[in-house]
């Protein structure tokens, strides 16, 4: 028999990303966002309505993380929440470890997992087949982290977001199957100059 | 922080980014930038970010321009490798962006194991859409930095200065 240390239950790929993610959030205005690409960028496209306080990839996989540490360093006055996929993140962990000793108070990572490569044709990421990336939030030297996989914990995880005076790490384990649908401007050069302008605003 | 003579440029690179505006320093460590990540760390002015990979702090530059912030990449030019594929978002988004490279595989290189990246250090900055800066001397740093900076942060530029073997001296084996 299993010792209780050793009893975690098996990751359950159950809610509905484009019902968790907006729970989660809640007031979209009182965040700046940073988008990993696919999944990721069209929630929060939806989220926002494609705002001025929201900047998504197409493309640089693996670069969210380290680019809300550049924009939360800069502007430590706002909360800037990171959405980025399990495949994402697993492309650069290591942003992970450099955010973590740098632990801005106003940095917020939301990581959905869905297990799979979704924008390639729903391959299994590692998170399928045993890799916990809040585990890796935690070894990152992340103080505040939690999973979230059933309706009962998203109160939780949105209070972590919203209230969190350090660094935090949000998994949020959902469905394999695609988000919002929402055409978002998708031009890296237009939407930094959308941001900026509504950083002056 | 005490300079020695033969390191005093290194003070210059720092001193003269700090004062064009660069309040991110962001790097992984290597002996040709060891005087500005030290002073750096010392500086309270100033935000001092160690990487774990090169390619963090092309990101780190994209998402500090949003907020408002300059910042400066610090590495070696082996990391240059790691960085190629963001170099897309900051040539694509047309994001200022400023790197100080110091150089390996360059003249009087004596790894092997360094070469190869260091010869194409130069082509890859070309293929991305850089502007390059080359010092190969003490004399020249302070003026080439500012350049440097005026390229990246007033006109928009995907910067790129590289530290020279000339300048830095060849590691010997």
């Amino acid at each position: 028999m299993a010792k209780a240390s050793e009893a975690k239950s098996a990751p359950k790929f159950d809610l509905d990303r484009s019902v968790a993610v907006p729970q989660l959030i809640g007031e979209q205005k009182d965040f700046l966002f940073i988008g990993g690409l696919a999944g990721t960028a069209k929630d929060l496209a939806s989220i926002t309505k494609d705002g001025s306080n929201y900047y998504g990839m197409a493309g640089a996989m693996g670069a969210a993380v380290s680019m809300g540490l550049g924009l939360a360093l800069a502007r430590p006055d706002k909360k800037v929440i990171v959405a980025t996929g399990d495949g994402e993140l697993l492309m650069n962990v290591g942003s992970l470890a450099t955010a973590s000793i740098l632990n801005p108070p106003n940095l917020r990572i939301l990581c959905v997992d869905n297990g799979h490569y979704g924008e390639t044709g729903y391959q299994k990421s590692h998170t399928s087949l045993g890799v916990d990336l809040e585990q890796m939030a935690i070894g990152a030297g992340i103080k505040s982290t939690m999973t979230v996989e059933s309706q009962d914990q998203i109160a939780a995880g949105a209070r972590m977001l919203r209230e969190s005076n350090g660094t935090c790490f949000v998994l949020l384990r959902v469905k394999p199957e695609d988000g919002p649908k929402y055409k978002r401007d998708m031009d890296p050069a237009s939407t930094r100059v959308r941001f900026l302008l509504g950083m002056k605003g | 922080m005490e300079a020695t003579t033969e390191d005093r440029w290194q003070k210059v690179v720092y001193d003269t980014l700090k004062k064009n505006g660069v309040t991110i320093f962001s790097y992984v460590p290597d002996a040709g930038h060891r005087m500005a990540i030290d002073l750096s760390l010392a500086d309270p002015d100033v935000q001092s970010v160690a990487l774990t990979t090169e390619e963090e702090g092309v990101a780190l530059a994209a998402g500090a321009h949003l907020g408002g912030a300059k910042s400066a990449l610090l590495m070696q030019s082996s990391g240059l490798g790691n960085c190629i594929n963001f170099f897309s978002m900051i040539t694509g988004g047309k994001f200022p962006f400023l790197t100080v490279l110091s150089m390996r595989g360059d003249y009087g290189e004596g790894n092997p194991w360094q070469m190869g990246m260091g010869k194409a250090v130069r082509p890859i900055l070309d293929t991305m859409g850089f502007v390059t800066v080359e010092i190969t001397h003490k004399d020249e740093v302070e003026r080439a930095i500012d350049a440097a900076c005026t390229m990246a942060f007033q006109s928009g530029e995907a910067v790129a200065v590289l530290l020279t073997q000339k300048l830095i001296g060849a590691k010997k084996f």
